[in-house]
């Protein structure tokens, strides 16, 4: 008798014992933020890209549900064998599990690989290529902030059809340039405007004052720089040198930030029109992150919208993860619940991820305020206008995207 | 044809740049056969000196044009009191090695503070605007920058080849012993000297404040070019590097017109050529 008690005892513990390893989930996460870190992109993103990513761990609350979220950074110093390096590292090694920001086009497509390879998650922020949910789409990547067919389609056809129909461009040359200009063009094209030439710049030159003279040769009507951070600041400011915009000539800042204005002065700046998806002053959600970001800054500055899309993507991929209650590992799967979710957070709004791997949400046009009508520090943007998410990126029926094949 | 000597010109106004880097750099290794890779650092300290001087003090660009060279020289007299005199006498690497780590030191506190896309500094009131040409129209700041830098490089050239305290400089490299038994302190000229070639890059960074960013990486992207440039034109000598400045600015700037894929490396190619051909640059002596 007493033996069938104890034997039943230990059954029931047994029984119990691997229920209890049955609801056990696997709740560790492992996030690396790779970016530029301290060259011309380091503003943009860089270590305000880490800090979003960790401001993002903190308010999803999951700690405090159990799980064990960890966040490593990395410098890829615009280079795409470093920065494939560190994703290989960070999956073997490390074991990340997703990888966010990666600013530079060509940095970001050769990570884009490996992360497929791995079957980890990519929420990329920083790159600006439309070819990451075109052409090269995988199912393990998510495009969040902008990309080049949105900034196409925003920017260049609200001056195309202003009545800029000559345009000359100023691109940076790699990946990032070549699609700007590619997208660009077509809308230009289609709108019935005409390139009439171009120049391919390196990435990272100090002065522009070569490339700009033949612009101005040129005499189109709008001059577009197809180029980024630093690149974008130099430009601007030394068109203003050489009298271009005086002259008649217009600049189109295809792809401008919010710290790149800040660089250049709204005194030059001032008139530009450029697009955005985030800004840090657009309403009472993006005012309180934007206020509890700039005073974890170093030098007290405004998220811009790569580093407010870090930080949003994060948040809607916790979502997928708390869904699935754990096991995060299985990088596919994890994405496919993310284009499940619709999207919906105090940065960006409502929105969803389609099945490329694009997300959709509004996109701004803005123009840069004049040096009188800035009130603080960081006051830069008056709002133009607004292109709704589903008139602003690539139509799925014009994606290229393998994965709609199926 | 116009478009040509607009990128002539064009040229010239980088030159420019180019040759008071490397006449400061030619300066310092003549002297005191330091490579100092602090350069960059030093010039890109220039440029933040002007902009704090304007921001803080309200003190003009004129002004700045005297103040940050001085100031920044008396940093770089420090910087040779404290540290590069131990290095006296031994072999190049360790100079090398020494400004280098001080450069990537000062840099990562200015991006620590600053940030990389950097602060902006408008053009002086007096130099705005520009001048039409006829085939180009010419910034009257850009105008100023290559007659300013001119001069400045021409009077450094007479200072160290046709002066009394040039004789002694250059006696002093030579040998500074026998130097010394005529009772002139070598060391405070050594010091003076790493003063002046660190000034001259100081002012570099003032007169390109208004032209590009004030950025904690301007000096770096520019120093390894700068390098280029006394490569080719030999190193330690003051008119060489003054010549091969302006020239190297005109064909980085033909390069930007008819190739502009490669203006980023033409300077490169250059320095491989003359280095296969006569390796010890240009104008330089056998050592």
């Amino acid at each position: 008798m007493k033996s069938t008690i104890s034997a039943l005892l230990l059954g029931t513990a047994v029984a119990l014992t691997s229920i209890g390893f049955a609801s056990a989930q696997d709740k560790t996460v492992k996030i690396g933020a790779l970016s530029d870190q301290s060259g011309l992109y380091a503003d943009l993103g860089g270590p305000g890209s880490t800090l979003a990513a960790q401001m993002a761990i903190e308010d999803s609350g999951l700690k405090a549900k159990g799980w064990t979220i960890d966040l490593i950074s990395g410098d890829h110093q615009n280079k795409p064998d470093i920065g494939t390096t560190i994703a290989r590292q960070w999956f073997d090694v490390d074991k990340v599990d997703v990888i966010v920001d990666v600013p530079n086009s060509g940095v970001a497509l050769a990570v884009n690989n490996v992360v497929k390879e791995k079957n980890g998650v990519y929420i990329n922020s920083g790159a600006a290529t439309s070819d990451l949910t075109n052409a090269q789409c995988t199912p393990n990547t998510v495009h969040w902030t902008y990309d080049t067919y949105m900034l196409a389609h925003s920017t260049g056809q609200a001056l195309v059809k202003a009545g800029g129909d000559t345009w000359f461009f100023l691109t940076a040359d790699y990946a990032f340039g070549a699609a700007l200009e590619r997208d660009t063009t077509a809308v230009i094209t289609a709108n019935g405007g005409k390139v009439v030439g171009s120049v391919k710049h390196p990435l990272n030159t100090a002065d522009f004052s070569s490339f700009l003279l033949q612009a101005q040769a040129s005499k189109a009507k709008i001059i577009g720089l197809a180029n980024a951070g630093g690149d974008t600041t130099n430009s601007i400011k030394q068109a203003a040198e050489f009298g271009i915009v005086k002259g008649g000539q217009k600049l189109a800042a295809l792809l401008l930030f919010l710290t790149d204005v800040k660089a250049i002065g709204l005194e030059t700046a001032q008139g530009l029109n450029f697009t955005e998806t985030f800004y840090w002053d657009m309403n009472d959600k993006t005012r309180a992150f934007s206020k509890r970001f700039s005073e974890r800054m170093k030098n007290g500055a405004m998220p811009t919208m790569v580093q407010a899309g870090v930080y949003a993507g994060l948040i809607h991929y916790f979502k997928a993860l708390e869904a699935l209650g754990g096991n995060p590992h299985d990088g596919a799967k994890v994405v496919a619940k993310m284009k499940e979710i619709p999207t919906d957070d105090p940065l960006f709004g409502k929105g969803a991820v389609q099945p490329n791997g694009r997300v959709i949400h509004d996109a701004y046009l803005f123009e840069v305020k004049k040096p009188s009508e800035s009130k603080g520090p960081w006051d830069f943007y008056k709002l133009v206008g607004t292109v709704p998410g589903d008139q602003a990126f690539t139509p799925l029926d014009k994606s290229t995207c393998p994965l709609l094949k199926k | 044809m116009q478009a040509l000597y607009a990128q002539l010109l064009v040229g010239l106004i980088n030159g420019s740049f180019y040759a008071l880097l490397s006449l400061g750099l030619a300066v310092i290794f003549g002297m005191l056969n330091i490579i100092n890779f602090a350069h960059g650092a030093v010039y890109m300290m220039g440029a933040f000196v002007a902009y704090f001087l304007l921001n803080l003090g309200g003190i003009n660009y004129w002004w700045a044009l005297i103040i940050a060279p001085i100031v920044v020289g008396i940093f770089g007299m420090i910087l040779e009191r404290t540290m590069l005199q131990w290095l006296a006498g031994l072999d190049h690497l360790y100079g090398l090695l020494l400004t280098f780590g001080i450069a990537l030191i000062i840099q990562g506190v200015f991006q620590n503070y600053f940030g990389s896309s950097g602060l902006p500094y408008s053009i002086p009131d007096q130099l705005k605007g520009g001048m039409n040409l006829g085939f180009m129209f010419l910034p009257i700041y850009r105008g100023w920058v290559v007659i300013f830098s001119l001069v400045v490089c021409l009077a450094t050239w007479f200072l160290i080849e046709k002066t009394q305290l040039g004789a002694y400089l250059r006696a002093a490299t030579e040998n500074p012993t026998l130097v010394r038994a005529f009772g002139i302190n070598v060391p405070r000229m050594i010091t003076l000297t790493y003063g002046l070639g660190v000034g001259l890059a100081a002012l570099a960074g003032v007169l390109s404040a208004p032209i590009n960013q004030v950025r904690p990486l301007m000096g770096a992207d520019l120093i390894i070019v700068v390098f280029a440039v006394v490569v080719i034109g030999g190193m330690g000598s003051i008119m060489g590097s003054i010549i091969t400045g302006f020239a190297l600015g005109v064909i980085e700037g033909l390069t930007k017109y008819f190739y502009p894929e490669a203006s980023n490396t033409v300077v490169f190619v250059l320095m491989v050529v003359v280095l296969l051909v006569k390796p010890t640059g240009l104008t330089g002596r056998a050592a």
